[in-house]
């Protein structure tokens, strides 16, 4: 990490504590680099959602520095709602805009913030709605749509953006499972094309087949990390060992 | 079909108790010796005005053709003149500015006057509370002390006084102050009134939308006011319809007091017309009939919106 040339994100000693006196993160230092995909796994309340949020500031930090793109964005200084377009990210509960339909879903932000014009956007949401196979349901309003659907939505409104990078944030947790599969083959297309990505999951099938690292978290720090047959077939510590023996 | 029969029995007993009320009052009404005279009611919401037509000139009157009089003047000229209802006959000499006769047209009476003032005055105010509800509400949620303090005296103050009152302060001080007209004092008076109550609908309507959507608009990059044009207001708007639908029949209501202050609104009207019919029954009913009118339309506007609106959520 020394080297901050090759890094397109850079976290240094981030630490956070809530309101209510949980310590979220500790010490957390991580460099992600241009075209990598990271998995985050860990335990439920390990600090792994609240670090992918620290990483476009939905979530603020006590200490620490976090660089994206070689912009410090925990400085106040910094123009976040910039460097938030350059990063894409998707939720748990997909967060669609029920009062939009699916296009307009897409192309909102493409036309405030990217400020492309109304069928420059259309054309784009309507290539990335195709990517994510949704295209025949952009007239649509959310509510018509099953949450697999959402997803994809929400999915190819991110990407709409042009994001250098995408953030996941426990993306299939709230699918039925009928609808998991495609979601994460959606993602793993994105990690082929050389997406820089960071995506927080309990799915350890696609943590093994896409990931280029894997990051194990527990109690707010960075326990463990490597490539994923290091993780799955090798691993060091007793935490890690007795979390892959609860989950595999 | 059993069911079905219930309901048609209890909509009948329903019928029989209105009808029962209405023969209630009417029994009453005999027993304090009320002459009722609805016949004159109509008179207050519309009547007939007569309007004098005047010779423009001196001469002869020739005949009435066509809803026309023809006068022969005294330069020999005849002189077409249109009247509805001539007076006079046919050879009467006539001096420049004699009654003709006079046209009849129909003209609003003061119930319909005082009626067209209500709506003018609660629209004026429904639009200045609307401007001050959404600005005191995002105010009052916003995490600057300043602003989230002042919208808060601002509410509670307005909150715990009456409505009266403030219509006094309003209307005396300020509007002495800026030298206000009866209109925009008292339309401001509502308006500031209003305008607390619906802060806190707006307040409550922008709180209920959930949280994830503000956090996706912040991860695309949009600034606060893109996420609440575009994305938390449109939401939140049509969750708070309903209430706020009731907060503007409210305000209709509420601008009877503005009687108070001599505003010629639908209870002054009332007022005016009582002290000149002596026929209060007749009158106070049909005012209140006005009011609902207008306030049952709102609500059926406000239903139609709802309907319209449902469709995407």
């Amino acid at each position: 990490m020394n080297d901050n040339g090759d890094y397109i994100i850079v976290a240094e000693e981030v630490n956070k504590t809530y309101p209510n006196g949980v310590k979220a993160l500790r010490d957390v230092s991580l460099g992600v680099k241009k075209g990598e995909v990271v998995v985050i796994v860990g335990a439920s309340g390990s600090g792994k959602t609240t670090f992918l949020r620290t990483i476009n500031q939905l979530e603020t930090i006590d200490s620490g520095k976090i660089i994206v793109e070689g912009v410090d964005i925990t400085d106040p200084k910094t123009n976040l709602t910039k460097i938030r377009a350059d990063i894409g990210m998707v939720f748990q509960h997909f967060n669609v805009f029920p009062h939009l339909t699916v296009l307009e879903n897409v192309m909102l932000a493409q036309i405030l913030v990217r400020k492309r014009k109304k069928e420059e956007a259309r054309r784009i949401a309507i290539e990335f709605l195709t990517k994510v196979g949704i295209a025949d349901k952009k007239d649509e309003y959310p509510t018509n749509l099953s949450g697999g659907q959402k997803q994809r939505v929400a999915i190819a409104r991110a990407l709409a953006m042009h994001p250098k990078i995408m953030l996941f944030d426990e993306a299939t947790s709230a699918l039925d499972p009928e609808m998991v599969g495609g979601i994460l083959d959606i993602m793993k297309q994105l990690a082929k094309e050389g997406k820089t990505m960071i995506v927080v999951t309990h799915e350890m099938g696609f943590a093994r087949e896409a990931a280029d690292r894997i990051v194990y978290m527990d109690s707010g720090k960075i326990v463990e990390m490597g490539a994923p047959e290091e993780i799955f077939n090798n691993p060091k510590t007793d935490r890690l060992k007795q979390f892959l023996s609860q989950i595999l | 079909m059993n069911r079905k029969k219930n309901t048609l029995f209890w909509n009948l007993i329903f019928f029989i108790v209105i009808i029962g009320i209405g023969f209630f009052i009417y029994k009453a009404s005999l027993r304090i010796n009320y002459s009722w005279n609805w016949r004159a009611v109509p008179s207050y919401l519309v009547y007939k005005a007569q309007s004098e037509i005047d010779s423009p000139v001196r001469g002869v009157v020739e005949g009435f053709e066509n809803g026309k009089l023809s006068i022969k003047a005294n330069d020999n000229k005849i002189v077409y003149i249109k009247v509805e209802h001539p007076t006079l006959k046919t050879g009467a000499i006539v001096d420049t500015g004699d009654e003709l006769g006079y046209d009849t047209s129909y003209k609003p009476g003061p119930l319909l006057v005082g009626l067209c003032m209500t709506i003018k005055v609660s629209i004026v105010s429904i639009i200045i509370a609307l401007i001050i509800g959404l600005i005191t509400g995002l105010m009052r949620i916003s995490e600057n002390p300043l602003f989230k303090n002042l919208s808060t005296v601002y509410i509670e103050l307005v909150r715990g006084t009456p409505l009266l009152v403030q219509i006094f302060i309003v209307y005396f001080f300020i509007g002495t102050l800026f030298n206000m007209t009866r209109f925009i004092a008292g339309a401001f008076a509502l308006a500031v009134f209003e305008g607390a109550y619906i802060a806190e609908i707006i307040r409550a309507g922008i709180q209920s939308i959930p949280k994830g959507q503000t956090e996706a608009s912040l991860a695309l990059g949009m600034n606060y006011f893109q996420i609440m044009r575009y994305i938390i207001i449109p939401q939140a708007f049509k969750r708070v319809l309903p209430a706020l639908a009731g907060q503007f029949i409210s305000l209709i209501k509420d601008s009877s007091l503005l009687s108070i202050i001599s505003l010629t609104e639908l209870t002054k009207a009332g007022r005016e017309v009582v002290s000149s019919s002596f026929s209060p029954f007749e009158v106070w009913f049909t005012v209140a009939a006005l009011y609902f009118v207008v306030t049952y339309g709102l609500s059926l506007l406000d239903r139609y919106l709802e309907r319209r609106l449902a469709g995407d959520e």
